[in-house]
């Protein structure tokens, strides 16, 4: 008998560890919600939605958001223009073309990058990538979307390839087969076959990648030059969400209408994550079932 | 031949695609380390900071970052890997289970800066614990537990059945099945896989900025109720934020280099227990 408690009792233990993972989840929407959620009520929800984000002001502060998406919007899109190419082109290489030695030399390679610190990664777009980008292009300053760009787009091909390879290395062998039996040659089944065929799990990794890239701080806040303006232009300075709220959150009073937007700019990062990511694991599940 | 040439350039390519990418990270770490290593000295490593950080040493910030790292570990691992005890020997397909599974996922998936306004709302302000060691520990372990839960839950399940079925044949429990037939043999697992959600704890600065980070407070800490510096943070305030940013540039390569030598260093560390653990168990 005693044995049987001793058992129910260990099974408890593990069931409400287990229940933490859901309350931790539960109570950042609730946290969010209870410090962002007055700015809707007072000075309410339109004033979020405006194209003008002065916090600081001798005479009207406003809030509006927009300046913020639209920063981490292009920063975002931009990087995945310049991620998509290198880190599929990479996976395929890795799973398909690479020789086992260079598989095992490339992969922790790709790991290492996944492990530097994005301030480190910040700091040398800074010393390095800052200025090579204003002599390229003779601009007055190098603290450009194009910047924050390049740097996240490094920082989202760790995602990119280890979800694309798992997904390109689960195509049936016998496809591939198939292809090369039918005439087709090496690069032609690669990209008819191959890829076609992987094609929902990469979509997913860039999806990951995306997620990863829309909530990164540091790195982007120390090379984007931080003005919040609506542009559409990759050689001007923008301000992206998550930079916002880290450089800001330190210098507003609690409780101010400044604090509450600010947390209002999180809601919308963690929502917009949120998505994202759930859309991902659908694509990947759907695909596994297959 | 046409196609064999076009094979040819596509193949170098996408091979060029690849190594560019090698090359990027190959002169990231160069620059740390070429423009770094001059700047450490014992001095650098065991010395307060004087003049706002721009002479004396980063003693306060390593020491703060190992503290971040102890603490974290102490609170995400317990947890993270009795999580994935349950999903791995006790979770039945259900609500309850899906329901798990979705927070983890959801959890893995939340911005870092997202986790430091959570950890403002929740530990800091709601709490009461203020800027503390304790509210830092508590925001990371947060955001590392998923990478735990996951790498536990696989080196759990990479355990084959039939340690499990053998003792629960002899009349063992459930509990005692797993604790001499199936912990034995995932723990080295386990603790390899999480070490790389120790690396990010060590290298995150966007949740520790809201919730612990001092920019300048050159003595070490007393309670787990003070403010501590940290590298990340430390590195940041030397790169953008310090009134003479050029003349710190060494201090901030010897940050840099610090830095990176701990997470890369529990990175390599993990990356090859790994080998040796799959050396070890082949069954």
């Amino acid at each position: 008998m005693e044995r049987a408690w001793k058992e129910k009792a260990i099974k408890l233990f593990f069931v409400s560890t287990a229940s933490t993972s859901i309350l931790i989840v539960l109570s950042i929407f609730v946290f969010l919600g209870k410090e962002g959620g007055p700015f809707l009520a007072e000075p309410g929800a339109d004033e979020l939605i405006g194209t003008r984000w002065i916090p600081v002001s001798f005479q009207k502060e406003s809030y509006g958001i927009l300046p913020l998406v639209a920063g981490s919007a292009l920063v975002t899109v931009l990087a995945m223009i310049l991620t998509i190419p290198f880190g599929v082109g990479a996976a395929v290489y890795i799973s398909e073309l690479a020789r086992p030695i260079e598989r095992e030399i490339l992969k922790p390679f790709v790991e290492v990058l996944a492990g530097i610190p994005s301030v480190v990664i910040g700091f040398f777009g800074l010393v390095m990538l800052v200025p090579i980008i204003k002599w390229c292009f003779s601009l007055s300053s190098g603290l450009t979307a194009l910047a924050g760009a390049m740097l996240l787009g490094l920082m989202a091909i760790p995602t990119v390839i280890s979800i694309s390879e798992d997904a390109i290395r689960s195509v049936p062998g016998s496809y591939k087969a198939a292809s090369l039996a039918l005439g087709a040659s090496r690069m032609q089944t690669i990209w008819c076959v191959t890829v076609p065929a992987a094609l929902p799990g990469i979509i997913a990794a860039v999806m990951l990648g995306t997620g990863r890239v829309i909530g990164e701080t540091m790195a982007v806040m120390m090379v984007t030059g931080n003005a919040a303006v609506i542009t559409a232009s990759p050689f001007e300075s923008v301000r992206t969400m998550t930079a916002t709220i880290a450089a800001e959150m330190g210098e507003v009073a609690f409780g101010s209408d400044h604090y509450r937007a600010l947390f209002c700019v999180g809601i919308v990062l963690l929502l917009a994550t949120f998505v994202l990511n759930m859309v991902a694991q659908r694509v990947l599940k759907r695909y596994r079932m297959g | 031949m046409g196609t064999a040439r076009s094979e040819k350039i596509a193949g170098w390519v996408i091979r060029g695609a690849t190594y560019s990418i090698v090359f990027v990270i190959a002169s990231i770490i160069g620059t740390i380390v070429w423009n770094g290593v001059p700047a450490i000295s014992w001095e650098f490593l065991t010395a307060m900071p004087r003049n706002s950080g721009a002479q004396g040493g980063i003693l306060p910030a390593i020491a703060g970052t190992l503290l971040l790292v102890a603490g974290t570990v102490a609170i995400a691992l317990p947890l993270g890997m009795a999580t994935a005890i349950y999903l791995s020997e006790y979770a039945k397909a259900g609500r309850f289970t899906r329901a798990i599974r979705l927070a983890i996922v959801t959890l893995a998936g939340v911005p870092s800066i997202v986790f430091g306004l959570f950890g403002l709302g929740l530990f800091v302000i709601f709490l009461q614990f203020g800027a503390s060691l304790i509210a830092g520990c508590l925001t990371l372990a947060c955001m590392i537990l998923p990478t735990i839960i996951v790498a536990s839950e696989e080196a759990l399940r990479a355990v084959p059945k039939g340690f499990r079925e053998g003792s629960l044949a002899l009349g063992a429990t459930k509990w005692q099945t797993i604790r001499r037939n199936v912990l034995p043999y995932s723990v080295g697992g386990m603790l390899t896989g999480s070490i790389l959600g120790i690396g990010r704890a060590a290298g995150e600065t966007a949740p520790i900025l809201l919730t612990v980070a001092a920019f300048y407070l050159p003595r070490l800490p007393k309670s787990i109720f003070d403010q501590v510096m940290a590298l990340p943070y430390h590195l940041y305030i030397l790169v953008t934020q310090h009134p003479e940013a050029d003349k710190v540039r060494p201090m901030a390569y010897g940050t840099a280099l610090v830095l990176i030598v701990l997470v890369l260093g529990v990175n390599l560390a993990a990356i090859l227990s790994r080998i040796h653990i799959r050396r070890k168990y082949r069954w």
